[in-house]
């Protein structure tokens, strides 16, 4: 029975990996099919990410195999693992739900815009999977790859100019980062002998202080390939054209993927650079606050300045992840689970966010909104155009699409009372929340900036979904009603309703998350689970 | 032997990054190129350079680890040569596709006055 129960932790890279491979050969015109069997296997992924959050907010001693899991039954460090605590099962049960939401919103026509739609999330899946339960640095690699191989396909499903002039610039940045990862890696384990993340945090704090420079600047490299994938201000320019330009569906998927540099920056942060690391502690968060910080400033005012809204949405995840940079690097334990909350309840919004943007852009009359780039690339849809979709229109578009629209804008400016303030009241509670009188917990000025710039930031995120609700809503309506189906909207409400049930019943949630700060903030049990963790056949 | 080595990392590096710097695409995919040469030659390198020695057991020898050198950047290289082939032939496709639609190879998608 248990035996059975801890296979369970690899599924979530398994699963979709046989789904990705068995839907290649089915033949194109069975779309349905495919998505359906898409959907299914990420629904499989998804209760199983649900299993595994449960056993890992019961503790370790409910997870099999003390969550860690050796596919090639070899011991860590000499074997590869995967281990599930709070903070992996987490980020999975986030990736499927989205994943989730993403393909049912495309089985209306998204999906037909090109080849393996289906395929390609599946193998996104996989590789994001992968990277958030994989132990070691090298694997990392690997499914860092996968999934972004996946997502340069997702990117260009549809085509067109500007999703592959977009491509194009994504692709190079995110290949010269691989090089930079593969750079680090190697200094890395050229240095400590490991690739093993908590055999590297066991080894630091033992090493010469020339040994721990190499390792330091192996560790900056690798942080550097994580920042661009997170889009750290001078590294994230890329980001809003290629969130803007990919199809609906993939970009709502690609929500998730700035997190990943997020998570394996947390990770890594405070398993190898955390208090126990001796000369090492600490490392690079003074890098990590000042990113942070100018992230969200060029985020905000590129939120501002935009005037479609896929570019909004796509400013919108460069102030998301810098506030989450920000918010490690200031240092500060008790602001990481309102942290955590915060990248919960943002992801969801903003890959609602997205699916919603093609919904209300669908009806406007291209004439009308010269500015918005969307009609163009979608203009290689010609051979498609005179399908119907599939499904029952909802009735009273507009109300219901206005409706989202104001939740999205009330969440992602975290006004009161959804989560999106729950969760930066969260981040500023933590901050402020410390006895006054410790001299050395005395807020900086550092800790002033942050505090406001996320208030601006909001302020800057509510004018500009202001201003373009109004035009959107209010003018008078040149292009026709938009024909939306029902399919296309419940992923929609689904995920809005997430964040509202996250909004008022924030208790349980941010439990969880000050568990998994707890759990992160005492690297030594984590080092101690992968690192003696039996052999199957010794157990 | 650590010299030439680190020479040929050196200056593969060098005209990688210059390369990618470029706006021709056919630059750019020749300077990423260049870039995973040198990576791998790096981690190559970080297995500590011995010559002749083998990274797998050899029946006489087992036991006597002078006689070998480390297997885990040898799997390493392999590795990344396979992720980076891949990723390179992807991109290829991406830089054709955008010629076509383009009809030029600079990186912008449209010639630039100066270039």
């Amino acid at each position: 029975m248990t035996e059975w129960l801890h296979h369970l932790s690899i599924l979530p890279i398994l699963a979709p990996l046989a789904v990705a491979a068995a839907l290649v050969p089915i033949n194109e015109r069975e779309r349905t099919l495919k998505g359906s069997i898409g959907i299914v296997s990420t629904f499989v992924v998804f209760i199983v990410a649900m299993i595994l959050m449960r056993l890992a907010a019961a503790g370790e001693d409910s997870l099999p195999g003390s969550g860690v899991y050796q596919p090639g039954n070899w011991p860590a460090p000499f074997g590869i693992v995967l281990v599930v605590d709070r903070l992996s099962a987490l980020m999975l049960c986030l990736t499927s739900g989205l994943a989730l939401a993403a393909q049912v919103y495309s089985m209306a026509r998204w999906h037909t815009a090109g080849h393996h739609f289906h395929s390609l999330i599946q193998l996104l899946l996989a590789g994001l999977n992968g990277a958030f339960l994989t132990g070691d640095l090298f694997n990392l690699f690997v499914f860092f790859e996968m999934m972004l191989a996946a997502s340069y396909g997702l990117l260009l499903h549809g085509s067109g100019p500007l999703r592959v002039k977009a491509g194009l610039h994504y692709i190079a940045i995110n290949l010269a980062a691989s090089s930079l990862f593969l750079i680090g890696v190697s200094l890395i384990y050229g240095t400590t002998g490991t690739l093993n993340m908590a055999d590297l945090a066991t080894k630091l704090p033992a090493l010469t202080p020339e040994s721990r420079m190499l390792v330091e600047t192996g560790a900056a490299l690798l942080g550097i390939a994580f920042l661009v994938k997170a889009g750290m201000w001078p590294l994230g320019f890329w980001l809003p054209t290629a969130y803007a330009a990919a199809t609906p569906p993939a970009a709502a998927i690609f929500a998730i993927l700035t997190k990943v540099g997020i998570y394996v920056i947390l990770r890594l942060h405070l398993l190898v650079f955390g208090a126990a690391a001796g000369a090492s502690a600490g490392f690079g968060q003074s890098w990590l606050l000042a990113g942070g910080v100018a992230t969200i400033a060029f985020g905000a005012i590129g939120v501002l300045a935009s005037q479609a809204m896929g570019r909004l949405a796509g400013y919108s995840v460069l102030v998301s992840s810098g506030t989450l940079l920000a918010a490690i690097g200031l240092g500060r334990e008790e602001m990481l689970a309102g942290a955590l909350f915060y990248l919960v309840s943002s992801t969801l919004t903003i890959a609602a966010f997205f699916l919603l943007i093609e919904l209300v852009e669908r009806g406007r009359d291209a004439a009308a909104d010269v500015l918005a780039v969307t009609m163009e690339a979608y203009g290689d849809f010609d051979e498609d155009e005179e399908e119907e979709e599939a499904g029952v229109a909802i009735p009273r578009t507009m109300a219901v699409l206005g409706l989202c629209f104001s939740l999205c804008a009330v969440l992602l400016s975290g006004l009161p009372p959804l989560s999106g303030f729950v969760a930066k009241f969260a981040l500023l509670q933590g901050l402020f929340g410390m006895p006054a009188a410790d001299p050395a917990r005395a807020l900086s000025a550092a800790d002033w900036t942050y505090v406001t710039l996320i208030i601006l930031s909001g302020l800057a995120a509510m004018i500009a979904m202001n201003r373009i609700g109004i035009r959107t809503f209010w003018a008078s309506i040149e292009g026709t009603i938009p024909r939306v189906v029902i399919i296309e909207i419940t992923p929609v409400l689904v995920l809005l309703a997430a964040c509202l049930f996250l909004s008022f019943h924030p208790a349980p949630a941010m439990r969880y998350m000050q568990e998994t700060v707890g759990d992160l903030l005492t690297p030594g049990l984590y080092k101690e689970r992968v690192l003696s963790a039996p052999r199957a056949g010794d157990r | 032997m650590e010299l030439i080595l680190s020479a040929g990392i050196g200056a593969l590096t060098a005209s990688g990054v210059y390369l990618l710097l470029r706006p021709r695409t056919y630059q750019v995919i020749i300077g990423l190129s260049l870039l995973s040469y040198a990576v791998n030659l790096f981690i190559f390198g970080m297995g500590r350079l011995r010559v002749n020695a083998p990274p797998i057991l050899d029946p006489g020898g087992v036991g006597d680890l002078a006689r070998y050198t480390d297997p885990v950047p040898q799997a390493l290289v392999l590795t990344a040569i396979v992720i980076g082939f891949a990723m390179t032939a992807l991109f290829l496709v991406v830089i054709l596709a955008s010629r076509g639609f383009t009809g030029t190879d600079h990186v912008d998608g449209r010639e630039q006055r100066g270039d």
